[in-house]
């Protein structure tokens, strides 16, 4: 007998599906209520931060383009990060990844400023890929050989590499004629990605990140290869039984999400920003995380769940602008949304019996 | 010479925001729950604090007050993975970006306002001695940072509340069959271990550099988790590992006052990366970690 009458938690016969859908619902309306609340403390007026957040980014051609560039490397990030969080390897240092692919991808226009043709953009994509994947190499061998915890290492590596972004910019990749800002030189032409809606910013990266979702899609719900990596996530031992390595596991997680965060980061330096700038790090590897699990760590939902923390940036800048809202306000947003969200998602596996009801059911029943 | 002399004197105080935050996660994670959130719940106790002393509340209320709010995000935490079983890395997680957040949007109308420290009390005697004198002359957080560390080593290995997290942490359903109140034990330990972080930051950002600037904090409560690995889950490690993290914090302005031509974000980094190689070392002894961890350590506790 309890002396005080908490609702009990108990598991579910069968996972609930529409909970499931429903969750990410739930979670956006119960963080857009609590932050409400917090905006009127500071007397700004919530219906004019609610629209500005959800409904402005869709009221022009120009702002909606803004959410669909906004969204590209928050699905490519988050896309790769998924496949190591569904395998229990927690890669939390898509921050790092992504400045490195940045700092990659950037070494091409930087050391042959005056480089043309149609090589260029392609091979710093891919000199991208390759910066994010070894700089995350560098956590999945502190893990498989050093038996380092992976969330550790790869945000304090988040840390150092921004140090060495502002060490490149303030020094050797500096612009010579930039007086002296700390940024690179401007891009030649063929560094930036083409276009892809005329008159907006929106460039190529896009479908690559949708191309990138169909193939995460297809690795983790068609290949022999995901279907292992799924299988060390839920049940180590079945894993380690059926023979499918751990190590394995540690280092294509590992080594995806650092190839997808650093293709980010490229598409980003040779896309809306066209140069290298201690600003390209705003925090994408860290809201990627959000979109992932938001995304039930499912390649389609991670799509939906892009879309939508991109208009949650765009509708954070207007509301900055129009309400006068702290920009640190969106953080709070995605912090509040996740955590409502992991709170929701409880409820797929359990629900909860109210001791009263328990006992009137009793009663009725004899 | 001058550079021992000066880590010498400034790293028990660069060591305390490090030591705070790290005993209150050592706690919380001896009961079994690891909350990755302290990185955040250290910012938001920075910021509240910070806002205190500024607008006159003094310290004390400030210290307080930091630490409060910190246990307010971390109970959050402790709803959600204690009552209701959700994900301790992720929930962690979003507890950090949330405390991150809070402590900008909160802290946004005092950015780079600077409060007045607090005085240090220097040990007769001692403080005058040369080269090591500085060590003597601290302020009162230190000092009694220092006792806190005596006591909480005390309670841990030497008392009934001691044995009574370990068995927590160790077996869950063993101590709850015996008649512990499991749940509750983990709330009480992980509200401590945030009302730490919060108190970690509101030294931080009032006494160790009185100022408050958006993400201050700076990676410290993620190096206060790793400092907990350090110490493999024990008190007078991870003081030494604090200490540690004092000197080196200390050591990037030393050597540039020795005149070294090392690039300053090289010396930034070095927190990091002598965490990242520390975290190596400690971690490939598979057998330390294996005699020290705690067994339930993440797991949900379920019946």
């Amino acid at each position: 007998m309890r002396t005080f009458a908490l609702p009990k938690l108990v598991r579910r016969e069968k996972a609930s599906l529409p909970i499931l859908v429903a969750a990410p619902f739930v979670a956006l309306a119960a963080a857009a209520l609590s932050n409400l609340v917090l905006y009127a403390a500071i007397g700004v007026d919530p219906l004019a931060v609610f629209y500005a957040m959800l409904i402005e980014p869709f009221t022009s051609y120009f702002s909606f383009s803004e959410v669909l560039l906004k969204a590209g490397p928050l699905l490519l990030i988050a896309q790769g990060l998924a496949i190591g969080f569904r395998a229990k390897v927690f890669n939390i240092g898509a921050e790092g990844q992504f400045v490195l692919g940045a700092i990659f991808a950037s070494a091409i226009p930087v050391y042959y400023p005056m480089a043309s043709g149609a090589w260029l953009w392609p091979s710093m994509l891919i000199l991208g890929t390759l910066g994010g994947l070894l700089w995350a190499s560098i956590t999945a061998f502190w893990r498989v050989r050093l038996n380092a915890n992976e969330i550790l290492v790869s945000l304090m590596l988040s840390f150092v590499a921004l140090q060495l972004l502002n060490y490149l910019l303030l020094g050797p990749w500096k612009d010579p004629a930039g007086f002296n800002f700390p940024q690179s030189v401007m891009f030649p032409f063929d560094a930036l990605l083409p276009t892809l809606l005329p008159g907006t910013r929106v460039n190529i990266s896009l479908l690559i990140a949708l191309a990138v979702a169909i193939m995460a899609w297809f690795f983790t719900q068609r290949s022999f290869a995901g279907y292992r990596l799924e299988v060390g996530g839920l049940a180590r031992n079945a894993a380690r039984y059926a023979g499918f390595s751990q190590n394995g596991a540690i280092w294509i997680s590992l080594l995806i999400g650092g190839a997808a965060a650093g293709l980010a980061g490229a598409a980003e330096v040779s896309g809306p920003v066209g140069q290298l700038q201690r600003s390209i790090s705003t925090g994408y590897g860290y809201a990627a995380i959000i979109v992932a699990y938001l995304g039930g760590l499912h390649p389609i939902g991670i799509v939906f769940s892009a879309f939508l923390m991109a208009t949650l940036y765009i509708g954070g800048d207007n509301a900055m602008v129009s309400a006068g809202l702290p920009i640190a306000a969106v953080n709070v947003f995605q912090g509040s949304l996740l955590l409502a969200y992991l709170i929701a998602i409880t409820f797929v596996r359990r629900r909860l019996v109210w001791p009263l009801r328990a006992t009137t059911e009793t009663v009725a029943q004899p | 010479m001058i550079a021992i002399e000066f880590i010498l004197a400034g790293m028990l105080a660069a060591a305390t925001p490090f030591l705070l935050a790290a005993l209150g996660e050592l706690v919380a994670e001896r009961s079994g729950v690891l909350n990755l959130g302290v990185e955040g719940m250290m910012a938001l106790g920075a910021a509240i604090a910070f806002i205190t002393v500024y607008t006159g509340g003094g310290h004390v209320p400030a210290f307080i007050a930091g630490g409060i709010c910190a246990m307010i995000l971390s109970l959050f935490f402790a709803f959600a993975t204690i009552g209701l079983h959700a994900n301790q890395v992720a929930t962690g997680l979003a507890v950090g970006i949330l405390g991150l957040g809070l402590s900008a949007y909160f802290g946004k109308p005092f950015e780079s306002f600077t409060v007045t420290g607090i005085d240090k009390i220097a040990i007769l005697g001692l403080a005058e001695l040369p080269l090591v004198g500085g060590l003597f002359n601290q302020d009162i957080v230190v000092w009694l940072s220092l006792l806190f560390t005596v006591a909480l080593w005390y309670v841990l290995t030497r008392t009934k509340l001691g044995l009574l997290l370990k068995a927590v942490g160790e077996n869950p359903h063993a101590a709850e069959s015996i008649g512990y109140p499991v749940r509750l034990i983990r709330v009480g330990a992980v509200a401590f271990g945030g009302f730490m972080a919060g108190v970690a930051g509101a030294y931080a950002s009032t006494v160790y550099t009185p100022l408050w600037a958006d993400g201050m904090i700076a990676g410290r409560g993620w190096i206060a988790v790793a400092l907990v690995v350090f110490g493999t889950w024990m008190v007078g490690r991870v003081f030494l590992g604090a200490l540690l993290f004092g000197a080196v914090s200390l050591g990037g302005i030393a050597v540039q006052t020795v005149g070294l031509a090392i690039p300053s974000q090289l010396l930034t980094s070095l927190p990091y990366i002598v965490t990242i190689v520390v975290l190596g070392i400690i971690s490939s002894n598979k057998r330390l970690l294996r005699l020290n961890g705690i067994a339930s350590l993440g797991e949900p506790f379920e019946k």
